[in-house]
């Protein structure tokens, strides 16, 4: 036997055999606490996939897909090339991300490129603080499931805290000339098909359908709120009415199979007007089904959406699951008593916010997680301050990116990153928890 | 003998392009060497940004995305 290369193996099973010898079944039954996670993380599971899945998640997956698909990624990089104007590129980097960091597997090589051979440090990092806080999947998660104030919190904090990490960073290592880099970009070139405004329409639709969809009912019963409540059916109907109409006028789809596709919705919004969920997903499936026999683009929008749902879905459930176990429902306790997370991120205090920001610097979020985990915290006591921290160091950081991060820039200012997103969103969390908390 | 590299960090992309051209290269017939390029410093090297890439022979065909069955054969041949 190979010792130097079977002590690992050996070690796990010796290890897992002294844990189910001396493992504590009885006292673990008797633990109501236990008992009571599983039940939990049930619960959560089931209401997310009643409330979050067909109405939310699905029009997002298809929005993502067309992002992917139809706005030309290069020529948002040609702003963040290395002769492009330095004041622009900070900016680009900043928002950039809501279109080119869908996933999350791509921010790092962007980074890379752009700090080496691309507009450098500073936009670089601007791009990988906001990247992955502002795609687009994940402003809609978090506005959809932890409200909108949060949503919008985490956006706007990401891109203007972003702009400043960029130029700390810019300004304490401005003395030091980067090794050029040989390579020149190898970028595709754009192909532009359709005009912007075309595409902006054609976004617009997709986003009504998904925002009216999800219209919540408001508090009060008049107001012009709940009169968009009352009819947020027929508002959500005359988007996907649009979204037919363009898909037909310009992107080439036969009118024919739109009608026939819209006849059968129309009549089942009429057949169950309480349930217009089954009218949603007749339209959903039909869609997708008129995408594969439509031509390439359309094909690759369907398959680039799909790609996503494939991807991002069983990260998220899992992500429910053991966030439903940990922390339990809004309002019920899971394993981690609600005590523990009050006490560490209760309130807004410096300490609760600078905990929030480093726990969310080192700990891994698989993408999109961060929300249910959120959830489960928010509902265990948690401050919105620190919540906005957490939602801003997490997923920019991570132990194993910042790994690949100081591969690229050193040991040096890979530190300088991490300590000015822990102050940055520190100093987010405290003043959104001040003014909205 | 043909030097075929896929660029990208190691996500879902990657891989499907991993295969597809492998299956395209198989069907050619060609005599090829086919290497995964993980690190992200070599794939900065070769001025990619947006991975999945493909380069053959060092140099870069596509980037950003997973190229057609009949762009690959384009490639690959």
């Amino acid at each position: 036997m190979d010792w130097k290369k079977e002590w690992k193996p050996l070690a796990w099973i010796v290890g897992g055999f002294v844990l189910c010898y001396y493992l504590p079944v009885d006292w673990l039954r008797g633990l109501e606490r236990l008992q009571n996670a599983v039940w939990e993380s049930l619960y959560l599971v089931r209401w997310y996939a009643r409330e979050h899945v067909l109405l939310c998640l699905v029009p997002a997956f298809f929005i993502a897909g067309a992002v992917g698909v139809f706005v030309s990624q290069a020529s948002v990089m040609k702003y963040l090339g290395a002769r492009a104007n330095k004041v622009l590129a900070y900016g680009v980097a900043s928002v950039s991300g809501a279109i080119l960091a869908v996933c999350s597997c791509t921010i790092l090589p962007l980074f890379a490129g752009i700090y080496r051979m691309g507009a450098g440090l500073g936009p670089a990092c601007a791009f990988l603080y906001s990247g992955p806080a502002i795609n687009i999947l994940a402003v809609i998660l978090t506005a959809r499931i932890l409200g909108p104030e949060l949503g919008i919190a985490r956006a706007i904090g990401a891109v203007l805290f972003s702009i400043i990490i960029g130029l700390c960073m810019h300004l304490l290592f401005r003395h030091e000339e980067l090794e050029k880099n040989p390579a020149n970009m190898a970028m595709p070139e754009p192909e532009v098909t359709r005009p912007l405004w075309q595409n902006a329409v054609y976004f617009a639709a997709m986003v009504g359908i998904l925002v009216f969809a999800n219209w919540g009912r408001p508090s009060s019963e008049t107001g012009l709120w709940h009169s968009i409540y009352a009819s947020k059916w027929m508002i959500t109907a005359g988007f996907a009415a649009l979204l037919g109409l363009i898909l037909v006028r310009w992107f080439q789809l036969r009118w024919w199979k739109i009608a026939l596709a819209a006849l059968p919705v129309a009549l089942l919004a009429l057949a169950f007007p309480e349930t217009p969920g089954i009218a949603f997903v007749v339209g959903i499936l039909e869609l997708s089904f008129i995408l594969q026999t439509e031509g390439e683009e359309m094909r690759e929008w369907f398959d680039v959406s799909w790609g996503f749902a494939k991807q991002i879905l069983p990260l998220l459930l899992i992500g429910v699951v053991i966030a439903g176990a940990l922390l339990g429902q809004p309002g019920s306790e899971g394993l981690i008593p609600s005590e523990w997370v009050a006490r560490s991120v209760g309130g807004n205090s410096l300490s609760a916010n600078l905990f929030a920001s480093v726990a969310g610097a080192f700990m891994y979020f698989a993408t999109l997680t961060e929300v249910p985990i959120l959830e489960g915290l928010l509902g265990s006591g948690m401050g919105k301050g620190p919540a906005l921290a957490l939602l801003l160091a997490g997923p920019a950081l991570s132990l194993p990116n910042m790994l690949v991060i100081r591969s690229v820039m050193g040991t040096k200012k890979t530190l300088a990153f991490v300590t000015l997103v822990v102050i940055m969103a520190t100093a987010s969390g405290l003043i959104f928890g001040t003014f909205w908390g | 003998m043909k030097k075929i590299q896929i660029l990208g960090s190691g996500c879902k992309k990657c891989q499907t392009l991993y295969e597809q051209a492998q299956a395209v290269a198989d069907a050619l017939g060609i005599e090829y060497e086919m290497v995964k390029v993980t690190d992200i410093k070599e794939i900065t090297a070769f001025g990619v940004m947006m991975t999945p890439a493909l380069a053959v022979d060092g140099e870069v065909k596509v980037s950003g995305k997973i190229p057609k069955p009949d762009e690959l054969k384009k490639y690959l041949s």
